[in-house]
């Protein structure tokens, strides 16, 4: 995804269990900031008439 | 005729008179100069039609999937790879095969040789020394083959047939190439943006004519996403993200499978380099997995298997 020029930002993987909603809290967090701190997104959107 | 194509008639010949095979899977003249297309010979006598020259660049392994019978079949190098991957993947077996290895010194850019003239080639001749002779209404122009091979061939490791039956011609020396990913690390150094720009421009031409798919040997879905309609996963029109989709996805479709065999590049109309999109996953296979595609019946496919130590630094 990386190497056709999605932002590094935009990508996360993580491995959280249903037992662990603070790590999935924690995490969710972390995407959205992480997203947020570039430019919105154009890239492989389609716009549908 | 040069000695290979002696040799592959001669071998081809013997196994239909035998009755050991039903059909010799090879290469065929083609319409034009320097082009050649698949060919199948079922009778000792069609085996004339055969030939072997440097512009046998499609994968013949494409033709074999899901045949039944008894079946001969040409292979360079990467023909032979995709073959094993085939008998990996279940698309036929090692016994309905009689395989007739051709160690290959590589395949001609037909483009690059096309620009050195400027007229219509009439005619296209090779010494088997490594000579091409191009002949045009107004004269001849000499090349060195070794100066006009197709990417993939000149960074190619495995000239050499990884299974086969009987050889064609002496095993050739595989050479050493210090450096056989600078294309991809070219675009690891590139900003996002900058990537996808790259990836832009690549595609600008794409005709979504699925030439490319069509040639790969590794694309046997029965029905293929793309022409999937319930879902209808990817559009059909010339929208640039349906255009992107279709070859992002068609490469991810070729992790750890892909031998770099250069018949999507081949096949296409408008000369893009479908390559681009593939030689990434086939660096990552060998940098993460330490694999390459095709060379080994034993061996499952890295994205086939689990092992504990696979690296996984990517996952929080």
């Amino acid at each position: 995804m990386e190497h056709m020029g999605i932002e590094k930002e935009r990508l996360h993987f993580s491995w959280i269990s249903s037992a662990e909603a603070t790590k999935f809290a924690h995490v969710a967090k972390e995407v959205t900031d992480s997203v947020r701190s570039i430019e919105p997104n154009e890239k492989l959107v389609k716009q549908l008439d | 005729m040069n000695k290979r194509t002696e040799r592959i008639r001669e071998l081809a010949s013997n196994l239909l008179k035998e009755g050991t095979v039903e059909m010799v899977i090879g290469f065929g003249r083609g319409t034009t100069p320097m082009a050649t297309r698949p060919d199948i010979a079922r009778t000792p006598e069609d085996v004339e039609k055969l030939v072997w020259n440097s512009n046998c660049s499609l994968n013949l392994a494409n033709y074999l999937t899901d045949r039944k019978g008894q079946i001969g079949i040409i292979a360079k190098g990467c023909d032979s790879r995709n073959i094993v991957n085939h008998i990996v993947e279940n698309k036929i077996l090692r016994e309905q095969l009689y395989i007739i290895g051709v160690p290959c010194t590589g395949m001609v850019d037909k483009v690059r040789l096309a620009a050195l003239c400027d007229e219509e080639i009439l005619e296209y001749t090779e010494d088997g020394e490594g000579s091409i002779t191009l002949k045009t209404a107004s004269g001849k122009k000499e090349a060195a083959k070794e100066d006009y091979l197709k990417p993939n061939c000149a960074t190619c490791m495995h000239r050499n047939p990884v299974i086969y039956d009987d050889l064609a011609a002496d095993l050739v020396d595989e050479p050493e190439i210090e450096d056989q990913f600078a294309d991809v690390k070219a675009i690891e150094a590139m900003a996002p943006k900058e990537k996808w720009d790259y990836f832009d421009d690549l595609v600008n031409e794409c005709i979504r004519c699925y030439a490319c798919r069509n040639a790969c040997p590794l694309c046997f879905c029965p029905t293929c996403f793309v022409d999937e309609s319930g879902p209808q996963w990817v559009g059909k029109g010339q929208s640039e993200t349906d255009v992107k989709t279709f070859h992002f996805l068609r490469a991810y479709h070729c992790a750890g499978r892909c031998t770099d065999c250069g018949a999507c590049v081949e096949a296409c109309p408008m000369d893009i380099n479908v390559r681009a999109f593939t030689r990434k996953l086939v660096k990552d296979s060998l940098e993460i997995y330490d694999w390459e595609a095709g060379l080994d019946m034993e061996k499952r496919p890295p994205l086939d298997t689990f092992n504990p130590n696979d690296p996984d630094d990517f996952i929080k």
